[in-house]
């Protein structure tokens, strides 16, 4: 085993956001100089600076418009990660690495997205990939919502988890929201009749079980644990990080493997507890990856919350609440604060660990993040 | 509609579906049977492959029924199965298609209540794709 790693090498330092909305003004370009710049000045760190930047395949403002908009200073490390919402922690994840390596001292994650004003990108013809989206796609599996949806009612079927398991966690998400005043949906409490009548999008799927469309960008600034203890605000330090891409996995449509229920993040946590100090007992509060709300009973079960089969009644008597036995998603998740591809899991985490969230878990100190369950994966555990 | 966009390792595939035969690649080594296709085998790396004749016999592994907003083509028809199918021969072998009531009918024209997991199906063809009937 060759030394410590990336364990506490690293610290979470500064986070910015803009507004979250349907619809905003800006473009993509300048909502990413916003929530770069503010993340900047929460760390204190000047943007001459940053030397090394992580961002997604699927972000549009390459790392050139953004350093030469902001006046970053020399980079020497800028990579992306593939896989829509699985490479959210992976950015916090390879800036880590970098910074550990000696390639880099400051870092800056971001994703900057007009998801709610842009296209959808299922409705796009022309670029359908070959692989694998010739074998799904000509017979009307179009959209990721019926892609999960899929695997959604394997899962229920399998293991008996219900509309009502479903539900638990929209609801979660939705009241934590209803604290969240950046929150899209602040002021809009869900109820159990609303998401049993709401309409379906892809059965068993409703529209409730479907993450927010939105407009929004976030960012985070990773530095060194020495240098983080000469910035403003409290060092939120990466314990551990991972990312996973199973043996035989296909991406979202992963119907092609020996067992498809397990998937990505069984192996990413693999991983990241392997190098932890800590074990899932110890997570006093979870960002789970919410585009849909049956990929939280499955990452629960691939974290180690639960075992196999038991993520539905996991989620049971308030479970998922503040108070709850693992309270998830404290800005309102993917699912009712803001869907930036997961980016805005990573910043309540670091808020949680700091003790600022809106819905703040009382002592919070270790701080599970999790990115897309389904297609290539990464997980963050933070801890104060 | 969308029409299969193929690439070299699928198109194998596609030929025997417009002839109206359900093929499945396999190792020309070791035999074992691998889908999506691709260039050479997981298991012994070999890159000799065959296509094998499968009994287009299978049971339904899961379905959704999407409902709009989808595609113009898709939404006309909404809301339809979409179902997985594991095959008979190899239950990991699984395709993606329509359950429908007989070749070349709407993607709608099997009540979606009448879908079960576990439900029997057999391949039938139309227009170059596989499609399923109850069996
Ligand atoms: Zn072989």
């Amino acid at each position: 085993m060759a030394g410590p790693g990336l364990k506490d090498a690293t610290a979470i330092v500064g986070i910015g956001q803009t507004a979250f909305a349907r619809r905003l003004a800006e473009d993509e370009k300048t909502l990413a100089c916003r929530a770069v710049l503010a993340a900047l000045d929460d760390a204190g760190i000047a943007p001459g600076e940053v030397d090394a930047v992580a961002s997604y395949t699927m972000e549009e403002t390459d790392e050139v418009e953004l350093a030469k908009a902001v006046g970053f200073g020399d980079l020497t490390f800028f990579g992306k990660v593939g896989y829509g919402g699985g490479g959210s922690c992976a950015t916090v994840a390879h800036l880590a690495a970098a910074i550990t390596a000696g390639q880099a001292t400051v870092g800056v994650a971001w994703r900057s997205r007009k998801r709610g004003s842009g296209p959808r990108p299922w409705t796009g013809t022309t670029a359908q990939l070959p692989t694998p989206a010739q074998w799904t796609r000509p017979f009307g599996l179009l959209r990721p919502a019926d892609e999960i949806a899929m695997l959604a009612r394997r899962y229920m079927h399998e293991y008996g988890v219900t509309r009502d398991h479903l539900f638990n966690v929209a609801l979660a998400c939705r009241n934590r929201a209803n604290q969240n005043p950046a929150a899209v949906m602040y002021e809009r409490p869900l109820t159990r009749e609303m998401y049993m009548t709401s309409r379906w999008i892809s059965e068993p799927l409703c529209l409730y079980d479907n993450c927010l469309e939105t407009d929004g960008a976030l960012a985070c600034v990773v530095v060194s644990k020495e240098r983080a203890r000469d910035c403003p605000q409290r060092p939120v330090y990466v314990h551990a990080a991972a990312q996973g891409l199973p043996a035989q996995h296909h991406g979202m449509v992963n119907y092609w493997n020996d067992d498809p229920l397990t998937g990505p993040a069984w192996t990413a946590a693999r991983h990241l507890w392997k190098h932890a100090d800590c074990t899932p007992e110890d997570v006093d509060v979870a960002q789970i990856y919410d585009a849909f709300t049956a990929l939280v009973p499955l990452s629960l079960e691939g974290y180690g919350f639960c075992a196999r089969g038991e993520g539905g009644a996991f989620t049971e008597q308030g479970a998922l609440e503040i108070g709850g036995r693992l309270p998830v998603n404290t800005g309102g998740g993917g699912l009712s604060e803001a869907y930036v591809h997961g980016f805005n899991l990573v910043n309540e985490g670091v808020k949680q660990l700091r003790g600022t969230s809106t819905a703040q878990v009382p002592g919070a100190a270790t701080c599970l993040v999790t990115a897309g369950e389904g297609v290539p994966t990464s997980a963050l555990l933070l801890r104060s | 509609m969308l029409t299969p966009v193929t690439d070299t390792d699928g198109g194998p595939f596609w030929e025997y579906a417009a002839r109206g035969e359900l093929r499945v690649q396999a190792c020309g080594e070791c035999g074992e049977l691998r889908f999506p296709p691709r260039p050479c085998c997981p298991h012994c790396q070999s890159f000799a492959n065959e296509w094998r004749p499968v009994s287009g016999r299978g049971r339904v592994w899961s379905y959704v029924v999407p409902h709009p907003p989808l595609l113009p083509g898709y939404a006309e028809q909404a809301p339809y199965n979409v179902v997985v199918v594991e095959l008979a021969e190899a239950p990991r072998i699984r395709l993606v298609g329509n359950v429908v009531a007989h070749a070349g009918a709407r993607l709608d024209s099997v009540d979606p209540a009448r879908l079960r997991i576990g439900a029997r199906v057999q391949a039938v063809f139309s227009g170059g794709l596989p499609q399923w009937v109850l069996a």
